[in-house]
């Protein structure tokens, strides 16, 4: 009865306030004319719109997009709403998907990662339209990335690595050198720990990462493997080459970290959660994307100055490499959107060059764009971005492309099967073996 | 002769009832027959989300196939995980419901606000409290495991939300300690009505407590209970919310309804998760036959 009676006044509302925007116009108008100094007749500039973004959750993100898009908004005399989002990769495409199926308006620019232009491409508009060759700016591999079927579905907004977080006054105190191999890096995380805890720390751990049955996982995940040397998931060919033994001992290593050097919650950790740990102060290593950088370094942090980061570690064995998984955003314009030409206008603006400085400069984000790395004012407030050079060129891409719009099922079963191996409740080669056979099913044999 | 104009008026009557009948059943036509066979109906084809219009029969294939459902180890993973949790779930908020019933049917003073505080966990949406309670269970930060290393109980904290040997006892109490002031009301609305005469003999012939609770209280409440218990099961078989915010798409909390959300949203495959919706509503339906078939049969015997 109560809420028939809430719908029903609300709907009462909904109905007043139709008739008061109806009436609202003749009486503009009426008002507009009874002061008529010919200014009617003069050509009015083009009518405001409302341009809805979709940006991230994680870390600054929110703040820093709704910056920047009102910094747009003020220039051009529009106006902008920003929409959250959740937080975990996995339900912001989930949450994307059902609004572009439904051919929703209600979000005209929206973040993506990536590794969507291949599941999203038929939704978003093709920006060469209105880019008037602005991309040719950003990295070439970003754009070859977000290009699908000739069209340019996403303008890269900045890109991310994985990276390995440690804290130095822990390392200065045993003695340890930042580490170039896993192994390196379990040994010194555990010598540390074990110091600490003798010494009264008794919270401390030594290495956390995004563990949580997500995309996260898989992104740490397929650093493990191919630093092992046990390639991409999926080659370039979409053949499944996941199952070989480097990629079987990658997955054990890791293992054998589960309750001795990571806290077994781990599992259940995104990026924000790992942080949290991090920057309290309770790990000696963290693996995570760039943005956690400024955080740590943030002056309300319990870490600051006391947290550098440099690039993850190499695997063991004949066929060891560095590697970071390539992330990053990008900003694409969904089709449905009622004013695609403000709507592309707002994510070439907060793609290009001024705002891509801004962010940088405030909150750490690396640009796409080349000229930005040799910028005096980036450079002076990132003095890690010549080292960050280093990651991207090491940097390994998810096999998205070859796997196309499946590239979701993909994921989720590598990370289901790293999840298995890192609970114990298979051996890594086991694992591999099976997720082998379920890529084959999904794939008919590679022909995805 | 004399039937006739009865006869007439049973048949307006009935009229008239279809009438009234009518906008109910065009609404419930609209939001609960339309929907379910389209489910039913999209089970049927290979729709994907990302291209609807290119969708095309394929008859059983989704659930005999060889790639189908009942070929499936996840999916059979989640039924085991459903039914487990339901058993669970409703045999302890059932015995919990029940003695948390029979003490606020007393008499004592404050009665009326712990009636009140009691239905507080069930009245918080269960987004919020399962979000609430995650952190409550996290490892580092949560209260639970600093509350439990204060007293002794555990010597290190546990991973309530990650160990894969906890996550279901988590997930379990967490829906406990939400869902059990629903069943306590039922039973609490049941207790109300009982007659007092028979309770009053019971005290005259001095039969012990215990004794009045199995032979008088619980045959007279059984109906009560089974439409309560019922109710909560077939709750509990769709469970989503509480488990997917506590842990995730994780195969070992991994419910039918999480399945189905799976492959319809994650993984694009409208058809194939529309497949396992539908196994859903047909184990829901079945269940309920079954329990109501079971109980009739046992209230007859009595």
């Amino acid at each position: 009865m109560k809420t028939y009676k809430v719908v029903l006044s609300t709907s009462l509302l909904i109905g007043l306030a139709s008739a008061a925007a109806c009436s609202k116009k003749p009486a503009d108008q009426s008002s507009g004319s009874a002061k008529d100094n010919g200014s009617a007749t003069a050509p009015a500039a083009p009518a405001a719109v409302e341009i809805a973004i979709s940006c991230g959750s994680v870390g600054k993100d929110y703040d820093s997009c709704k910056t920047g898009a009102e910094l747009w908004a003020k220039q051009t005399g529009n106006q902008v709403k920003v929409v959250t989002s959740p937080t975990s990769s996995s339900e912001k495409l989930a949450l994307a998907q059902q609004m572009l199926a439904s051919g929703a308006s209600d979000v005209d620019v929206f973040s993506t990662d990536v590794v969507w232009p291949g599941i999203l491409g038929s939704f978003f508009l093709d920006l060469k339209e209105y880019s008037a060759g602005a991309e040719k700016a950003h990295f070439d591999a970003i754009i070859a990335n977000n290009t699908v079927d000739g069209k340019l579905v996403a303008l890269p907004w900045y890109t991310d690595a994985g990276l390995l977080y440690y804290r130095t006054d822990l390392l200065d105190k045993y003695k340890e050198k930042p580490p170039t191999t896993w192994a390196e890096m379990a040994a010194t995380a555990k010598k540390i720990q074990d110091g600490e805890r003798a010494a009264g720390n008794k919270d401390l751990w030594g290495f956390v990462f995004q563990g949580k049955a997500y995309e996260g996982l898989t992104c740490n995940a397929l650093e493990w493997v191919a630093s092992f040397g046990g390639g991409t998931i999926v080659g370039t060919d979409g053949k499944v080459t996941i199952n070989n033994p480097d990629a079987a001992a990658a997955l054990d290593f890791a293992a054998t970290w589960i309750g001795s050097i990571t806290p077994p919650g781990v599992l259940n950790y995104e990026e924000e959660e790992s942080r949290g740990v991090f920057q309290s102060g309770k790990a000696v290593f963290m693996r995570n994307w760039p943005y956690a950088y400024q955080l740590a370094q943030a002056a309300d942090s319990p870490i600051k100055d006391k947290v550098s980061m440099t690039t993850l570690p190499k695997g063991t064995g004949a066929n060891a490499r560095g590697a970071a998984t390539l992330g990053g955003w990008n900003l694409s314009v969904s089709k449905f959107s009622k004013h695609p030409k403000e709507a592309a206008a707002l994510a070439l603006y907060l793609t290009g060059p001024v705002e891509q400085k801004r962010r940088a400069i405030t909150a750490g984000y690396q640009p796409t764009i080349k000229s930005l790395y040799e910028d005096k004012e980036v450079l002076a407030a990132n003095p890690s971005y010549a080292m960050l050079l280093g990651t991207f060129s090491s940097s390994v891409p998810r096999p998205s492309t070859a796997t196309k719009g499946q590239y979701n099922q993909v994921s989720s079963a590598f990370f289901t099967a790293v999840q298995n191996v890192l609970n114990k409740q298979a051996n890594g080669k086991a694992a591999l073996t099976e997720l082998a056979e379920k890529l084959d099913q999904l794939s008919h044999g590679g022909a995805w | 002769m004399t039937e006739e104009p009865a006869d007439r008026l049973t048949r307006k009557r009935a009229r008239t009832a279809w009438v009234f009948l009518a906008p109910m059943l065009v609404v419930l036509a609209l939001v609960a027959a339309w929907p379910l066979l389209r489910t039913i109906w999209l089970g049927l084809t290979d729709a994907n989300l990302l291209r609807l219009d290119q969708s095309k029969w394929i008859g059983l294939d989704n659930f005999t196939g060889k790639y189908g459902l009942l070929h499936d180890k996840v999916w059979w993973h989640a039924v085991k995980n459903t039914l487990w949790f339901t058993f669970l779930t409703v045999t302890i908020e059932t015995t919990l419901g029940m003695v948390i019933a029979l003490v606020l049917t007393k008499t004592f003073p404050g009665r009326a606000l712990v009636r009140a505080a009691v239905l507080v966990p069930w009245a918080i949406p269960t987004v919020v409290s399962a979000k609430m309670w995650s952190w409550m269970l996290n490892d580092q930060f949560g209260i639970i495991n600093h509350a439990l290393l204060s007293l002794g109980v555990i010597d290190s904290p546990k991973a309530w939300t990650a160990d894969p040997s906890l996550l279901m006892t988590s997930v379990v109490i967490v829906d406990v300690w939400k869902t059990t002031p629903f069943m306590a009301l039922l039973i609490l609305a049941a207790l109300q009505m009982l007659p007092t005469e028979c309770y009053e003999a019971a005290r005259i012939d001095g039969v012990h407590p215990i004794k009045v609770f199995f032979k008088v209280t619980l045959p007279l409440i059984r109906p009560a209970l089974m439409v309560a218990m019922i109710f909560r099961a077939l709750d509990a078989i769709r469970i989503f919310d509480l488990i997917y915010v506590l842990t995730g798409t994780r195969e070992s909390t991994m419910t039918m309804s999480i399945y189905a959300r799976q492959q319809l949203i994650e993984f694009q495959q409208v058809g194939y998760g529309s497949a396992a919706s539908t196994l859903l509503f047909f184990i829901v339906a079945l269940l309920t036959v079954i329990y109501v078939v079971v109980g009739r049969v046992k209230l007859g015997g009595d």
